[in-house]
């Protein structure tokens, strides 16, 4: 069961779309308050530069964070989408990332069902004391994201064109 | 149609130097809801703010959103701007252009500068969905509820009583007192423990405001802060406490004898007993698992000699409820069990010892009326062995941290094996010596002098039995040798663990605890007593091992922070909390499960439309809820709101650039 699932998650994105010359991907980051916020404002206390493709959304817990918020972002302004919450074990909330932990396992593979790149959604753990790592989760999600390309697949203008 | 005014900052140079403010101000001012946008050096300043309050009467604004530094900074001070203004203060939004964009995109002012124009754009489409929100009243139960009668317990029960503020003190066993009672003398002024304990245990028991509730476990704990219902346990005590004298002449006359745990096990008590001539409430108490009466029936002695007629071999556990407005946690620590230290022997030679049976042997109201004897033959040691760091910063047989009062313990536990028996010789093996705090590290050099202790710097390897002397093997790392030393007694400095109960307790009252078991507060510099759970406090070693003195502060922190909490019949509480519309409700009571709160409970409404019948909706206590917003994600009818995270707001801020 698991190995026909997976045969049938291959993005049905097409590489071949060019990315425009000096195309920026838009990434949406949605936050959780205690932690990965913190940790975002950490990183710019210590000045350290990450690119600025990141837009950041602040919610007080990864579990406030509805499976409709990505795709709405996928569907409408963004190319990819990062969440961020605080380390397992540590949630502020007591148990609220673990819910957002499952919720997205599901969401990820709804997407990828439906033909996104797996990387187009990525999540990450970054607590307030978590800087430089807010940095490299970023560094690495925006190379991701510019390997991938723009983002046509499901976007609304393409639909209401027809 | 909503009317927005955003305010750009410069932060000085910080935000100016790497983004084009006057740009941002400009492209804002085409957002056709944005009726007015303007700059400023520093928002937060006293001008600054004056211009968000003048701007909100001038302009008739509807919303306002600052684009400065993060809203973990100032959102408080703006949104005191617009309370100042007559605006209700949740309609401000602030867009992060300093941490988020000025600071980390400090080499590419235009994407710099963009990216600070969405952040803009992203707040004003946030702040057009936003509502007005006022903060939330409630009430408070003025009774404090502490768990535990060690210092640390009645340091915090007398502190809060004397402020005329009710508490229930709740302690585990028949007396108050904890681990201090136990203690013959304190360092590092010598005082003796019972004379500077008792004293406080007594203002316990007749203070007007206390309600002491011994030989009780707290089973539930219900609620939020201001508001909890505690459900205790109390033990039954097989002796009617209301006409019981404490004549004594119960356990005078009991034939059974087990092991007394108030010194260690090194004498007996009987089935009936106080644990401690001193205890408070005096008054004995049935050990159920070992009186024959209650396990085969036989014997009834203590019931026949009591005179008032006190004993009842019915009774049974009573449980009591009491509304409490705030919880203090007070449980001590255990000592840590030092059998893993196989190569000492523990178990094999009777003559080695934790510190606390040493404790209890110098102790003048011990076992050995305060005369240190081996245990394997009573005879009183001379050469005595102190090893400290048993269990201590190991992490291979004990724990890792440093029990921090081993060090001040066993320095004088030299001094008082000195004055009992004169010509004794100490030696103490030891990693460092850790004299931290006042008048500490004087009392150790003193100490050293007076006594004339041999300190040896090393950790010892082995233990051996030679005749009846105890030969104890260790490392001398000062001149890099190994030493042996011929020992009458060796005394082990055990390390300071958690109460073994401690998880089961955190749980119980939805707190957390660290990897050790130690109750975790809310911050650990900055609200070292306050657990992340609003109205429950820390006071002692529940927390972390802790000498007296800074258990005694700590608890009387607590005493602090609860008066402040009771300082009003009522309690201002953040409004940012879910809300339940019971027209989209289904009743599937997903949002119960997923509350890390217990803060949704079910409700019976009238299904309406003329059908009498009642149908289950979700209900949500704004008192409890803390806003995390897990139920709004899982409620597949979408009734459920987050104030201040609406979806809304959300979608407007994702569609919005």
């Amino acid at each position: 069961m698991e190995a026909e699932v997976k045969d049938q998650l291959v993005s049905i994105e097409k590489p071949e779309l060019i990315a425009p010359p000096n195309w920026e991907p838009v990434i949406m980051g949605i936050l959780c308050n205690w932690c990965s916020y913190a940790g975002s404002d950490l990183t710019g206390t210590s000045r350290i530069q990450y690119p600025p493709n990141i837009r950041i959304i602040r919610v007080p817990c990864s579990s406030r964070v509805d499976p409709w918020f990505l795709i709405k972002s996928l569907q409408t302004t963004a190319d990819g989408v990062l969440v961020s919450g605080c380390h397992p074990g540590d949630c502020h909330y007591i148990s609220g990332n673990y819910f957002a932990r499952r919720r997205f396992l599901v969401t990820k593979k709804l997407l990828n069902f439906v033909g996104f790149h797996e990387n187009r959604i990525q999540f990450s753990w970054v607590s307030a004391a978590e800087g430089p790592k807010f940095a490299k989760v970023v560094n690495k999600v925006t190379e991701d994201i510019k390997k991938l390309g723009p983002l046509h697949l499901y976007k609304k203008e393409n639909f209401e064109k027809k | 149609m909503a009317r927005v005014g955003v305010f750009v900052c410069f932060c000085g140079a910080n935000i100016a130097d790497y983004v084009d403010v006057p740009q941002v101000v400009e492209e804002v001012k085409r957002i056709k809801e944005v009726k007015f946008a303007t700059e400023y050096k520093y928002m937060c300043s006293d001008p600054g703010q004056g211009m968000i309050r003048d701007a909100i009467i001038q302009y008739k604004l509807t919303s306002i959103v600052v684009a400065a530094c993060s809203p973990r900074m100032h959102e408080k001070t703006f949104r005191k701007a617009l309370s100042d203004a007559g605006m209700n203060p949740y309609l401000l939004e602030v867009a992060n252009i300093r941490e988020h964009s000025s600071w980390v995109h400090q080499k590419d002012k235009k994407a710099a500068t963009n990216k600070a124009m969405d952040l803009c754009r992203m707040a004003v489409a946030k702040s057009i969905a936003n509502e007005q929100l006022h903060e939330i009243s409630v009430p408070v139960t003025k009774r404090a509820l502490v768990i535990g009668g060690g210092i640390a317990g009645i340091q915090a029960a007398l502190d809060i009583a004397d402020a005329r503020i009710p508490v229930v003190l709740v302690e585990k066993s028949p007396s108050i007192g904890g681990k201090m009672a136990q203690l013959d003398e304190t360092f590092p002024t010598l005082d003796c423990a019972q004379c500077i304990l008792t004293p406080k245990m007594v203002d316990v028991a007749s203070h007007p405001y206390i309600e002491l509730i011994p030989y009780a476990e707290v089973l539930e704990l219900q609620g939020f802060v201001g508001n909890y219902k505690v459900k205790i346990k109390k033990k039954a005590s097989y002796v009617n406490f209301k006409t019981c004298t404490g004549c004594g002449a119960c356990w005078q006359k009991c034939p059974v004898k087990v092991p007394n745990e108030y010194n260690m096990g090194i004498d007996k008590r009987k089935a009936i007993y106080t644990p401690f001539p001193q205890a408070v409430p005096n008054k004995p108490v049935i050990d159920a698992e070992n009186c024959t009466m209650l396990t085969k029936g036989k014997c009834g002695i203590c019931k026949k000699v009591c005179l008032p007629g006190a004993i009842d071999y019915e009774m049974q556990d009573e449980i009591i409820e009491r509304e409490i407005g705030a919880v203090v946690v007070a449980t001590g620590y255990d000592m840590w069990d030092p059998t893993p230290y196989e190569e000492y022997g523990v178990g094999r030679f009777k003559d080695i010892i934790t510190s606390l049976e040493f404790e209890r042997m110098v102790s003048a109201n011990g076992p050995t009326n305060g005369v240190p004897q081996r245990p394997s033959d009573g005879k009183v040691p001379k050469n005595v062995v102190f090893i400290k760091c048993v269990g201590s910063r190991d992490e291979a047989k004990g724990i890792e941290y440093c029990s921090k009062i081993c060090c001040m313990y066993t320095t004088k536990h030299t001094i008082l094996l000195h004055h009992k028996v004169h010509d004794s010789h100490a030696y103490v093996f030891y990693m460092d010596i850790r004299a931290a705090g006042k008048g500490y590290e004087e009392f150790v050099k003193k100490a050293q002098v007076d006594t004339g202790t041999t300190y040896l710097r090393g950790r010892v390897s082995k233990i051996y039995k030679k005749g009846d002397k105890l030969m104890v093997r260790g490392e001398d790392a000062q001149i890099g040798q190994v030493v042996e030393v011929e020992a009458d007694l060796v005394v082990l400095a055990t390390a300071v663990s958690a109460p073994k109960d401690n998880p089961e307790l955190a749980r119980l009252l939805g707190i957390s605890y660290d990897k050790y078991g130690y109750l975790s507060e809310a911050h650990p510099k900055l609200r070292p007593v306050e657990t992340a759970k609003a109205g429950i406090f820390l006071a002692g070693c529940t927390q972390a091992p802790k000498d007296i003195p800074e258990t005694v502060s700590q608890a009387s922190a607590c005493a602090a922070k609860v008066c402040g909490l009771f300082s009003g019949d009522t309690m201002k509480k953040d409004p940012m909390v879910s809300t339940i519309n019971n027209e989209y409700c289904s009743g599937c009571q997903n949002c119960v499960k997923v509350c890390p709160y217990g803060a949704i409970i079910t409700d019976e409404v009238p299904v309406g439309h003329g059908i009498k019948d009642l149908r289950t909706v979700a209900k949500i206590n704004e008192g409890v809820c803390q806003g995390c917003g897990s139920c709004v994600a899982i409620c597949r009818s979408m009734a459920i709101t987050l104030a201040g995270f609406t979806d809304p707001q959300i979608i407007n801020e994702i569609v919005s650039i």
